[in-house]
């Protein structure tokens, strides 16, 4: 054994414990090689939404059109929100790493002012996030879903997406009611009623000269959805099935039903990502306040907690790109 | 600590200016979406889509070797994770995203629009 390696390392301590491979400590080593393999989980999921997107390259959803809201403001702002979102979460991570240098130099109160901060971030972002959800589930136009599976959504006469609110007129003429609780047979309700009813939405298309229908088919030319004549709407819109009002895991007024699935995952398990991580950094936060690290004499749980905390960062970096800009 | 430190702050801050400005550069490009970069085709998709990539390898890197300090790490440390990470992503993407166009061939022309 000895010939075949050049330095020799059966040193007691070798075996023994007591050395540090690569000289990292064993949980900075640990908490990388978690990284990697939680990174690797990300890669699944996001390589997963580009297989997908590439299945349906011609129908996704255009992102500038889902996400356009701006909390208290009105109107479409494409991106901003995110890129805010972004920022908190960038800026986060530089009080955190700020943190880590404090520590280094043992500086206890810098050390807990910069967790405090690292922490509101995190806190500021998950409320955003929580936020685009709440906007995308209600979401802002609604559509009519076909009997082939087709989500067709309605335009004005300048190709602007309308809401169903801005031309539907008349009775639900479908003499549906919502069943509640109260009022059933049985103590058991009923799923919620769109506010328009099919019928009701084709008669006002119809009389409405200046609504047109739009499709998720794009046009490779100007990469804009679809607008069908009037003629061509109606025949789609005669094979109209339900009424879309917003996203969830079954329908989606945006389009694919699996846009709104990989949106709802891979935001929400690196949502999920930064509320552990936000735990993580309160636990670590009141360690640092009690001097648990004084003691010890050195900082490296912050270090460490740190380098989960930008790696939440690093992903969020990637969600950002292939969700928003791609 | 393994290894002696100085203070990194200027260069935090640095990379933070860095970061920032990659940021709004994506985020303007995400915006105005100039047309010469939108509408064109540039191996498999169009040259903005490329910037946008490219753009968020740059802030990753920044990320990683500052941040997360992996430019203090010994080099065969920082190489069993990286170019793990790096290997094993680049064949899972190359894979799936061939997949996905293959998929998309063959069911595209079945859907009547």
């Amino acid at each position: 054994m000895d010939a075949n390696v050049a330095i020799s390392s059966n040193k007691k301590e070798t075996w023994g414990g007591g050395t540090r491979p690569f000289n990292v400590s064993y949980g900075k080593m640990m908490m990388w090689f978690f990284i990697l393999s939680d990174a690797l989980t990300f890669s699944g999921f996001l390589a997963a939404y580009g297989l997908t997107r590439f299945k349906f390259i011609d129908s996704w959803p255009i992102a500038d059109e889902v996400f356009t809201h701006i909390p208290f403001i009105h109107g479409e702002f494409p991106m901003y929100y995110v890129a805010f979102m972004t920022f908190v979460l960038i800026f986060s991570s530089v009080t955190m790493v700020l943190a880590v240098d404090a520590g280094h130099k043992m500086q206890k109160t810098k050390v807990t002012w910069y967790m405090f901060a690292t922490i509101i971030g995190g806190l500021i972002f998950v409320g955003s996030q929580a936020w685009e959800w709440n906007t995308f589930i209600n979401g802002t136009y609604g559509a009519v879903k076909t009997t082939d599976g087709k989500i067709l959504q309605f335009v004005n006469n300048e190709g602007k997406q309308i809401a169903l609110a801005d031309f539907v007129v008349g009775d639900r003429m479908d003499v549906r009611e919502e069943h509640t609780r109260k009022n059933g047979l049985w103590f058991e309700s009923g799923e919620t009623l769109p506010q328009y009813s099919v019928a009701q939405i084709q008669a006002s298309y119809a009389s409405n000269p200046d609504v047109f229908i739009r499709t998720e088919l794009i046009d490779l030319e100007t990469r804009q959805k679809t607008i069908l004549s009037k003629e061509k709407g109606a025949s789609e819109l005669a094979k109209a099935r339900l009424v879309v009002e917003g996203a969830n895991l079954e329908v989606n007024e945006y389009g694919n039903t699996i846009f709104a699935d990989f949106f709802f995952f891979i935001t929400g398990f690196h949502g999920f990502h930064v509320f552990s991580g936000i735990v993580i950094n309160i636990i670590i936060f009141f360690n640092v306040i009690l001097g648990t690290y004084e003691r010890r004499g050195h900082y490296e749980m912050v270090e460490k907690v740190g380098l989960y905390w930008h790696f939440v960062d690093l992903v969020w970096v990637f969600v950002f790109t292939f969700f928003y800009l791609v | 600590m393994a290894h002696a430190h100085e203070s990194n702050v200027k260069r935090i801050w640095m990379v933070f200016g860095l970061l920032s400005i990659v940021t709004i550069v994506e985020v303007g490009l995400g915006i105005v979406k100039p047309d010469a970069l939108y509408l064109t085709n540039f191996l498999g998709t169009s040259p903005l889509n490329w910037i946008f990539i490219i753009l968020t390898l740059v802030k990753a890197y920044y990320i990683t070797w500052t941040f997360m300090h992996m430019e203090g790490e010994k080099k065969w440390f920082r190489r069993a994770v990286v170019w793990t990470a790096v290997f094993l992503i680049c064949y899972l993407v190359t894979l799936l995203l061939i997949e996905g166009e293959y998929l998309n061939e063959t069911l595209a022309p079945l859907i009547r629009w």
